[in-house]
């Protein structure tokens, strides 16, 4: 994408192709919006135009099976902007989101009204069973879309850059940033879990209604929602694509392998880690929010330590530093995993160990690092 | 009293629990000279180029770069921001980055994160790279990664990120170290060149490099001067003799 505007020569594509930018699109990243654009225009077709008689129909829960994976994707996406450029290995990126999930999980109860099972006006369900008497304060404004979208973002980008700050600062690196991160979304988790914090407590956010206007339970709105998905994952690719190949992204690599010396050479190593790190807390933050009205719920275990990790491994399949790579590895990982779970419930978390394990020994690059390997043997 | 030097430094003590690493050492650096700085081990080099950029707080002491800038007073981003380049002993570039981009990263000019997002090379900074790929002799390599250079070129290239904020003063910390002969000859014409230009301050432990392209050598041990002037002059004193050869 800044192909056009550098001038030519000044990078050699062979040697940019196998770090993971290139200065214009190489084939992994093209074939890449192409399949997303064929997803784009595929599915819409295909739960509803194709007869749901027919073998090539897509259903309901292709669809939201589709939009889950597409928001993991942009959740692993976040993770290797930072991770594969930067070296910042995050465990807690669940946590950013779940807080966008959070958020537009607030403007999705809201929208129920009188549709609860109490019938009450203003509040939800779960307040009218705790007794509240009243809204809580940041609750107001949430029947808003616009309002509940801003935050979305501002509270995903507002933790990563209160938590990044005194991180980055006191200059926390290594395994020891890893364990703080783990902390701040296990700590994240117990206090969703507390029912006084009124976000739900364990049950967390469920039964929505409608978006916009639109019924929740229609095929329609859920393609809508794909699409709108696939849109924003290619999206924040491209933004993270142009982040990496601008004279910034130069310098967050050159953080990554020689952080003294970039500080030495006058770069403000923290500031740039910073701004890194909450421009993908944002992204995480979006994809929870996609997430939510797809999956129809949110709940405090999203926050799990657990699931940070997990993430970490989709990276670490997909192709650490590729962009790309980390949600193609989403993607694949998730596909397993449902088809795991479904077939032998109880050998998944083997199944995945195993995998991590294979892949950090044989794969170090990924599947993106294999497959870009054969490509130059040819 | 001296004058028109491009560093002074005067009476410089550093110790450290009771050990003088540096015991009032005064030297002074003339503008465009190659300076060799040798000496035993522990005989306060380091020391002394840690108290030029600012890692080291001298217990009492002077140093001055120029007349007006006081190195004891600054930070050291603003020692290097002033014109102060040091190369350090193991060479560190960016392994993932190519040559070319080493030095894009080292070009004199902005360092902010939303600035460098949008930065792009200019015709003017093009120039200035290509100009010091030139001197450091590494213009074929620009594209190679810097983690498939040589030892020998990564030291070349780490000058050449020096150079690239064309510093007054470049304090140069055993470049020669695990170089082969080739690599040393080439070595020691980049860094005779460069002096003229700027002020170049050497510190190595090989006399037959030191030998080849010093002008005027400089003599530590224990903290302290204890011989100056031309190789041969340094070689017959016998002070150094016995430091050295413990005659």
């Amino acid at each position: 994408m800044s192909g056009e505007k550098q001038e030519p020569g000044l990078w050699k594509r062979t040697t940019l192709v196998a770090r993971g930018t290139t200065g214009q699109f190489d084939q992994g990243a093209r074939w890449f919006l192409i399949v997303l654009a064929t997803v784009a225009i595929a599915v819409p077709i295909l739960n509803q135009a194709v007869p749901a008689s027919s073998p090539l129909h897509l259903s309901a829960f292709g669809i939201t099976l589709l939009g889950k994976y597409m928001c993991y994707g942009m959740l692993a996406l976040a993770v290797d902007l930072i991770w594969g450029y930067c070296g910042i290995l995050s465990l807690g990126h669940a946590a950013f989101f779940s807080l966008g999930g959070y958020a537009m999980g607030m403007y999705l109860m809201r929208q129920i009204g009188r549709r609860g099972v109490y019938g009450d006006p203003i509040l939800p369900d779960f307040m009218v069973f705790l007794n509240y008497k009243a809204l809580p304060w940041f609750w107001h404004g949430f029947n808003h879309f616009a309002l509940a979208a801003v935050m979305v973002v501002v509270a995903s980008a507002l933790l990563a850059w209160v938590f990044g700050w005194f991180a980055f600062r006191s200059r926390v690196t290594g395994v020891y940033f890893s364990i703080i991160t783990q902390a701040l979304t296990y700590a994240l988790m117990l206090a969703f879990f507390r029912n006084d914090m009124g976000f739900g407590g364990n049950n967390g956010f469920t039964d929505f209604k409608d978006i916009l206007g639109f019924d929740l339970h229609s095929d329609l709105t859920h393609v809508v929602l794909l699409v709108a998905t696939t849109i924003a994952l290619a999206a924040s690719y491209l933004a993270c694509r142009a982040i990496v190949e601008s004279r910034a992204g130069r310098v967050v690599l050159a953080i990554r392998d020689a952080e003294s010396r970039a500080r030495f050479l006058g770069y403000p190593v923290e500031t740039f880690k910073l701004w890194l790190f909450v421009f993908s807390g944002i992204i995480a933050g979006i994809a929870g929010a996609l997430y939510v009205p797809q999956i129809g719920i949110i709940n405090p275990s999203e926050f799990a330590p657990i699931n940070s990790i997990e993430v970490v491994i989709w990276v670490a399949v997909g192709g650490r530093g590729t962009l790309y790579g980390a949600i193609v590895g989403a993607i694949l990982v998730n596909y397993a995993k449902t088809y795991f779970t479904g077939a032998f419930p109880e050998i998944w978390l083997y199944a995945l160990g195993a995998l991590f394990v294979l892949v950090t020994l044989f794969l170090p690059r990924g599947i993106i690092g294999l497959v870009q390997s054969r490509g130059r043997e040819k | 009293m001296v004058r028109n030097k491009r560093l002074y430094i005067e009476d410089l003590t550093v110790s450290f629990d009771g050990f003088k690493a540096l015991n009032k050492l005064t030297l002074y650096v003339e503008p465009g000279e190659l300076l060799c700085i040798i000496g035993p081990n522990g005989a306060g080099k380091t020391t002394m180029m840690d108290v030029i950029t600012g890692k080291t707080r001298p217990q009492s002491g002077t140093a001055w770069f120029g007349e007006g800038v006081n190195l004891l007073e600054m930070r050291e981003a603003e020692i290097v921001a002033a014109g102060i380049g040091r190369k350090f002993q193991k060479p560190t570039v960016f392994e993932q980055l190519t040559v070319f981009e080493n030095l894009e990263l080292a070009l004199a000019g902005t360092r902010s994160f939303w600035k460098t997002l949008r930065a792009r090379i200019s015709p003017a900074e093009r120039k200035r790279i290509d100009e010091v790929l030139e001197i450091i002799g590494l213009t074929d390599q620009r594209f190679s990664l810097g983690r498939i250079l040589a030892h020998g070129q990564k030291q070349w290239l780490e000058i050449g990120m020096l150079l690239m904020q064309n510093p007054e003063l470049l304090l140069v910390d055993e470049p020669v170290a695990g170089m082969t002969p080739h690599e040393i000859e080439r070595t020691a014409q980049l860094l005779t060149s460069l002096a003229g230009e700027h002020s170049v301050v050497v510190v190595e432990h090989d006399m037959a490099f030191v030998r080849s392209i010093a002008k005027r050598v400089t003599v530590l041990h224990e903290g302290s001067v204890i011989a100056e002037g031309d190789m041969d002059k340094v070689q017959k004193d016998p002070k150094v003799k016995e430091v050295y050869l413990g005659e």
